[in-house]
């Protein structure tokens, strides 16, 4: 009722005005229905944009699954478990790639989070507020360079560095270890892990900072009162309690590396094979994709290629939901605990 | 006999604030010494001073001395971590460490100096809860989660954390005003009894309080020290004006 | 005792100075970056670079304009495509979302965000490329629309969140319809918050690369036929930075310094809006 434009009834005398609502009811849902209407489309319009979301991501879902069918169909599990990929044979077996994408995606966390978690402390912990906030900014820019640029880097700097220092060093002191094993290549799994560690340390240390910045002042109080030092304040303190929401960036961050494509392909040497060695090539799922998608030699061909696209987006959507239980998990806590 | 705190013109500016203007004052041991005054007045600042809890801030600047049985803890070669072990606090909200269990939180602070035996931490667990009056409560669920214990023995527990690493003086801010009246009443029969063993130092905008639990009162007034003295004798016959139109709730 | 103090004021020092190290070895590299980029960009840029599109493999010379102006051309489609139905999205929760609807709208987007961007790619790829018959223009710019809409929703959404009920109701009161008090009322006074969430989201796709190798799939002469495949800056630095040709690497440096520069002009626009806001 508080819809209608009312113009009728402002500009009649008084006395029309009551004649109007009470004798005849009609005039008056008219013009509100005419509000109302309006207000309905509109409605109806933001509606239609906001559940278009549901909607394409249920198409995406769908495409993939109805796309990857010939070869879950052809293969079974024989897929994931079988590392011949043969498009000319069309025989298809995605463990190289899977391979890959596990081993540079939890070697790249490994390294990052002591790094991500540590930043994250000086930030909130160690440095004064300025400078603190400072170092946060340039972390953020880190986090806005696109992936390709992190490539041409990796590819054009990094590389050759790796080929030509790191790499013989590794080999001439730990080379009796199979993980350094093999001629220096500089594209390598080792470069992979090294660029996919940079790309993301920002995520997760500003996550984490975010989660360190909820811990409340009173938690920190507590244990600098017990006689606690810095460190052990954050011990006792500021990590368990902070603990599930640092795990959902870390988790965040695993979903960055898994699903990271450009960088990656650029730098890891698109070969497909299972090796120990960090210092030899290998290969990605994004980056099969990236590399042979738009060159596909048969149906069967396209077929696992969406296949490998279906086990990325099932596997990052796990992740995904799971960092997000986590990190609202936290929020919930630090409101409860600021009761 | 000497003072067991002697706070010896004592300022503390934040930034422009000029927040504690030099305050003097002797604690003696074993002693509860009550600080009041209307809110703002800075007798949570002086409180936090005693024990360089303003040291987490760098925007907080001291001067001045505190002695602590005679020993300056604002001295250069003073580590403020060993300080705090001496002068323990427990904060106006209750704040128990939410991730670890009952029997954790009690040894918290204990831990810190290294390995502990188990049993010797058993017995700091049982002797701590039981000065508190919260053994029989809990001693069934000494594992469970510290959060699911009420406000007030949510406090209690605190308390006992700051008594089991056996400190000299305890500095208390406010430490009833987030609980219920039972718990309050619990809290301050608490205080009289740890005075046997403790020198209490407690901030409270409760003048009733103030006037139950303590032996020396002193009035803060817009960061002045406006008067100190014995508890019953500030509250019959003060010597300042100020005093006397707090007291008798004229303003503040 | 005194020992003991001593030894965990030692630990906190070590610790200390490893989380010092810490942050030290997460700004060198990206010092590292930027240094090789405004070196190798800022020695390879010239006025060619700007205004001819690659030469032929092998020959020296040449420059992006196309892919400057084919990103420009995908980055204004893809936002006219996801600003609207990001923004309207966000009004719909704001205004009339009940609480299940806008909770399962909400964790799409935060899924649909998370989605790895060459899905994306792909998915646009089957909607679009395979029944068009051919690589477009077009559906690079839906594959990237794709990834703004979940951006421009939630930041929108929050902007939204903060404009004042009492504002909201006095409009009504007056007796403005709802629709004209969305539009007019509630948007207006987040402009800006809305504007950084939009700036931000083009920073975000303006060097996307892997949900463009299929569907825009990249050009090397100029095209402006949205049915047919365009240049892209961020491709054609990936094509010629894997490439074993010195003269097209500098090609990519000078296009790396061109992308950086224009997301780092976007996001600093987008901290200066969010920041002007926070002051009124």
């Amino acid at each position: 009722m508080s819809n209608h434009t009312g113009d009728l009834t402002i500009s009649q005398p008084p006395g029309c005005t009551e004649n109007t609502v009470t004798n005849e009811t009609p005039p008056a849902p008219i013009a509100s229905t005419k509000g109302l209407n309006a207000d309905l489309v509109f409605k109806g319009v933001t509606a239609a944009f906001a559940f278009s979301i549901l909607v394409i991501l249920a198409l995406m879902a769908l495409e993939m699954v109805k796309e990857s069918l010939p070869t879950i169909k052809a293969f079974g599990w024989e897929f994931i478990n079988s590392s011949d990929w043969n498009p000319v044979q069309d025989t298809f077996g995605a463990l190289p790639y899977i391979w890959g994408s596990v081993v540079s995606s939890i070697l790249a966390l490994a390294l990052a989070t002591p790094l991500s978690v540590g930043t994250a402390l000086f930030i909130t912990e160690i440095a004064p507020r300025k400078f603190g906030g400072v170092v946060a900014s340039l972390v953020e820019l880190l986090a806005a360079i696109p992936s390709v640029i992190y490539g041409l880097w990796g590819v054009l700097v990094m590389a050759p560095w790796l080929q030509q220092t790191v790499q013989p060093f590794l080999i001439e002191h730990f080379g009796f270890l199979p993980f350094f094993q093999g001629a220096p290549y500089g594209v390598s799994m080792l470069a992979a892990v090294f660029i996919l560690m940079i790309m993301v340390i920002p995520i997760i240390t500003s996550i984490t900072k975010e989660v360190l910045l909820a811990v409340p002042q009173s938690q920190r109080e507590a244990a600098i009162a017990l006689g606690a030092t810095r460190w052990e304040m954050i011990r006792m303190a500021v990590l368990p309690y902070g603990r599930s929401g640092i795990l959902g960036a870390v988790i965040l961050g695993l979903g960055r590396a898994i699903g990271e494509t450009m960088a990656v392909t650029m730098v890891i040497g698109n070969t497909p094979q299972i090796s120990l060695s960090l210092l030899s090539p290998a290969y990605t799922m994004p980056s099969v994709i990236a590399n042979e998608f738009a060159e596909t030699t048969s149906k069967l061909h396209a077929s696992a290629l969406m296949e490998i696209g279906l086990i990325l987006l099932a596997v990052t959507l796990v992740i995904n939901v799971m960092a997000r239980l986590l990190l609202w998990g936290m929020t919930r806590q630090a409101a409860g605990g600021a009761k | 006999m000497n003072p067991k705190v002697k706070i010896d013109k004592l300022n503390v500016h934040f930034g422009q604030t000029h927040a504690v203007k030099d305050v003097s004052i002797d604690v003696p041991e074993n002693t509860v010494t009550a600080i009041i005054g209307p809110s703002g007045c800075g007798k949570s600042t002086m409180l936090r001073s005693l024990n360089r809890m303003h040291d987490l801030f760098p925007s907080a600047r001291v001067t001045g001395k505190v002695l602590l049985d005679g020993g300056d803890i604002y001295d250069r070669k003073v580590d403020p971590v060993s300080i705090r072990r001496r002068v323990g606090m427990v904060f106006q909200k209750p704040n128990p460490f939410p991730a670890m269990s009952i029997y954790d939180n009690v040894v918290a602070g204990y831990k810190l100096n290294g390995r502990v035996k188990k049993s010797d931490a058993d017995e700091i667990v049982e002797t701590s809860l039981r000065r508190v009056a919260l053994w029989d409560e809990v001693k069934d669920r000494l594992k469970n989660n510290s959060m699911e214990l009420s406000g007030g023995q949510q406090q209690r527990l605190c308390i006992a954390r700051t008594i089991a690493v056996q400190p000299e003086v305890i500095l208390m801010d406010e430490p009833a005003s987030a609980l219920d009246p039972i718990s309050t009443l619990k809290i301050e029969e608490l205080i009289e009894e740890l005075a046997e063993k403790y020198t209490i130092i407690i901030v409270t905008h409760n003048m009733q309080q103030a006037a139950r639990v303590s032996d020396y009162t002193a009035f803060f007034y817009m960061g002045d020290l406006i008067e100190w003295g014995e508890t019953k004798k500030l509250f019959t016959t003060p010597e300042k004006k100020q005093t006397e139109d707090y007291i008798t709730g004229r303003f503040g | 005792m005194m020992n003991t103090v001593t030894l965990r004021n030692l630990k906190n020092s070590l610790i200390t100075v490893s989380m010092v190290c810490a942050t030290v070895a997460v700004l060198v590299p990206l010092g590292l970056i930027f240094f090789h980029i405004m070196k190798m960009g800022a020695s390879s840029i010239n006025l060619d670079f700007f205004i001819h599109i690659p030469k032929p493999t092998g020959e020296t010379g040449g420059g992006m304009a196309n892919g400057m102006v084919g990103s420009a051309l995908l980055i204004a489609l893809a936002s006219t495509i996801g600003i609207p139905v990001g923004v309207f999205g966000a009004l719909y929760l704001v205004e009339f979302g009940g609480s299940r609807a806008s909770n399962a709208i909400r964790f799409a987007a935060d899924v649909l965000a998370g989605v790895p961007s060459i899905i994306t790619g792909m998915v646009a790829y089957t909607l679009l490329v395979v029944p068009m018959k051919g690589f477009s223009a077009l559906a690079g710019a839906v594959a990237l629309a794709l990834i703004m809409v979940p951006i421009v929703l939630r930041t929108t959404e929050e902007q939204l969140k903060m404009v004042p009920g009492s504002l909201r109701e006095a409009s009504l009161a007056l007796g403005v319809p709802l629709w004209r008090t969305c539009l007019k009322v509630t948007l207006r006074s987040a402009t800006k918050g809305v504007m950084t969430g939009i700036l931000l989201s083009i920073a975000r796709v303006a060097g996307e690369t892997a949900p463009l190798l299929f569907t825009a799939l990249g050009n090397q002469f100029w095209s402006h036929k949205l049915t047919e495949p365009i240049a892209a800056m961020p491709l054609q630095i990936f094509n010629f930075a894997i490439a074993p040709y010195e003269d097209w690497h500098r090609l990519a440096w000078a296009g790396a310094l061109v992308l950086v520069t224009v997301m780092f002009a976007l996001s600093l626009t987008a901290r200066y809006l969010g920041r002007s806001k926070q002051q009124s």
